[in-house]
């Protein structure tokens, strides 16, 4: 009954009500998106507003530069600069075994790449945690490694592998070489083929098409891929603190340091600042002179 | 077979050996970290040996047997179920909003809530630490809850925006248009054609705050520490092998959401919805 009593409403009252649904669409539906933004607003955006404001203040209260001066004191520069190194080492390194895998990815069969996919997402979808424990236990002075180079007769000594930057590279590698492999996949995937027979038809042999045309294809993915494992690198916590031992001060271990065993929410605080904006500002450069977007999966 | 060639610029699987040869290293070097823990779990040596001399499930016993770790397993279940129920809810709302809103706010609006998932995780550590000790909720389900729903709504609009692109808002017009509530019409129609998407959202946001440790070494201590931050204390102070079994039952567990998770979207793409 109720079914017939709608079907016979003018079509008249249904415009109306679809075009007052549209003029409400601009408010009511972004609204859904509140409680997300709220929670969002008090668990990061709200802090580290309010701790980035702290750090404007010193110790007494009073409105000074005083935890970022404290910036440039040789334990700090040097800190930046390890970070630095390890980042550039780690996306340097993951570009050289990335480049390949996903260019392979992007040329096999269907079915032979999707099996491929499965190892690059496996890693991916593994806790950091496991992986760093698993390299801790690989790489320690009586870990399989040391001992496999031992027993080939490599080395007469185990090499510290581990709680120094060998290890925390070698960790670091690990969890970044997806973050890089899937955006240049995406990127490789997209390049039409036929520009590569075009090539060959020309009289280019595989080499000079891959040098003249796939690879120049591919550089907005790959610089996509970098900016993001650099940047990634550049925040990241928990590899360089297991496998660091201590040893690899880098900036995220050192805020953590400054807040956990000293309660120096200050210069915690500016460090972070610091570390944000300059995060913030390889994203936009990246994004404003690359045109990284079309990279990041084609279809955004 | 090595004489076909690989690719339509004509090189052969032959002259390819030398990218195959590498990139199988690479492979190898990305899966065996994940895989090696397993076989190593069952040693029996304090020192963790590869293959182990001698089997045993001592670090298993050690494990089930030990209430500290059975109970932040219980935790971070509980942070886990809690996480994926309220970041499913506001991550499908929020998704589902902006995707119907035409907002002069709605860039704005979207980059904030993909902020968690961009800032490194020591900056929302510091900071939800930092809130919480006024707030008292440091090590509490509740603020670790909170904590790990901002972190995953990002994950969970992800998914769900993938599968609201796919979806035809015309047929929820056309319930609309035959007198559906808004709820109505967005329960019948499109959450059904949708519902793929929402399901690896929720994948998402369990593994999110399953696996979480940055925020949790920060915010969760005694007697509500998650595993991951028994996990990371453990394994900065002493090389414990009780740590190889956990992670070797974690390695188990990714791979069968891994499979659970390709398994849902293979019946996804098969079934006739367009999602």
């Amino acid at each position: 009954m109720t079914v017939m009593v709608q079907e016979v409403k003018p079509a008249i009252l249904n415009n109306s009500l679809l075009q007052r649904s549209r003029s409400l669409q601009g408010i009511s539906f972004v609204g859904l998106s509140l409680p997300a933004a709220v929670l969002v607003a008090a668990v990061l955006i709200i802090p580290f507003s309010w701790l980035a404001w702290l750090s404007l203040f010193d110790a007494a209260g009073n409105l000074s530069a005083e935890n970022y001066v404290r910036l440039l004191r040789p334990a700090y520069i040097e800190s930046f600069l390890t970070t630095f190194k390890v980042a550039g080492l780690v996306t340097a390194i993951c570009v050289l075994l990335g480049y390949p895998v996903a260019y392979l990815l992007s040329q096999l069969p269907q079915r032979a790449a999707q099996l491929l996919m499965v190892f690059v997402i496996l890693p991916f979808w593994t806790s950091v945690l496991v992986r760093t424990y698993a390299w801790l236990v690989l790489l320690q002075r009586q870990g399989i490694i040391n001992q496999w180079l031992l027993s080939s007769g490599l080395i007469s000594e185990p090499l510290p592998l581990v709680h120094n930057m060998t290890g925390t590279v070698i960790g670091m590698v690990h969890v970044m070489l997806p973050f890089l492999i899937l955006p240049l996949y995406a990127a490789m995937k997209a390049i039409d083929p036929v520009l590569l027979r075009a090539a060959a038809n020309c009289g280019a042999s595989p080499a000079q098409a891959f040098r003249q045309v796939f690879l120049p294809l591919s550089l907005s993915g790959l610089s996509a891929g970098i900016a993001l494992t650099f940047v990634l690198c550049l925040g990241f916590y928990l590899t360089p603190a297991l496998l660091g031992g201590g040893r690899v001060a880098m900036w995220s271990t050192q805020i953590a340091d400054m807040v956990a065993k000293f309660a120096n929410w200050g210069a915690a605080s500016a460090l972070s600042v610091v570390l944000l904006v300059v995060t913030g500002g390889i994203l936009w450069g990246v994004n404003r002179f690359m045109r990284v977007p079309d990279a990041w999966g084609g279809k955004r | 077979m090595l004489r076909r060639p690989a690719t339509s610029t004509q090189i052969t699987h032959l002259q390819r050996l030398w990218l195959y040869g590498l990139v199988g290293l690479v492979i190898a070097f990305l899966i065996i970290p994940c895989l090696i823990v397993v076989p190593m779990s069952f040693s029996d040596s304090q020192y963790l040996e590869f293959p182990p001399r001698v089997w045993s499930l001592r670090w298993y016993e050690a494990y089930f047997f030990s209430s500290e770790w059975r109970q932040s397993t219980w935790v971070s279940l509980k942070v886990g179920a809690a996480t994926t129920i309220l970041a499913t809810i506001l991550g499908t709302l929020a998704s589902y909003g902006l995707h119907k809103s035409g907002n002069l706010f709605k860039p704005v609006i979207r980059s904030m809530l993909m902020l968690p998932m961009m800032v490194p995780l020591i900056f929302v550590a510091i900071g939800v630490f930092f809130v919480y000790a006024r707030l008292g909720l440091n090590n509490t389900i509740t603020g670790l809850v909170l904590a790990h729903t901002t972190l995953a709504i990002p994950f969970v609009m992800i998914a769900v925006g993938n599968g609201l692109s796919g979806f035809d808002m015309n047929l929820e017009r056309a319930a609309r248009g035959l007198g559906a509530s808004p709820v109505r019409a967005f329960v019948t129609v499109t959450l059904p054609q949708i519902r793929i998407s929402v399901l690896s959202g929720m994948l998402f946001a369990f593994v999110t705050s399953f696996d979480e440790v940055v925020v949790s070494i920060f915010v969760s201590s005694g007697a509500n520490s998650t595993l991951t931050k028994r996990m990371f204390a453990n394994i900065r102070d002493q090389v414990d092998p009780t740590v190889a079994a956990i992670s070797s039952i974690l390695v188990v567990l990714s791979i069968v959401i891994l499979v659970a998770g390709q398994l849902i979207q293979r019946r996804g793409r098969s079934s006739p919805s367009p999602d």
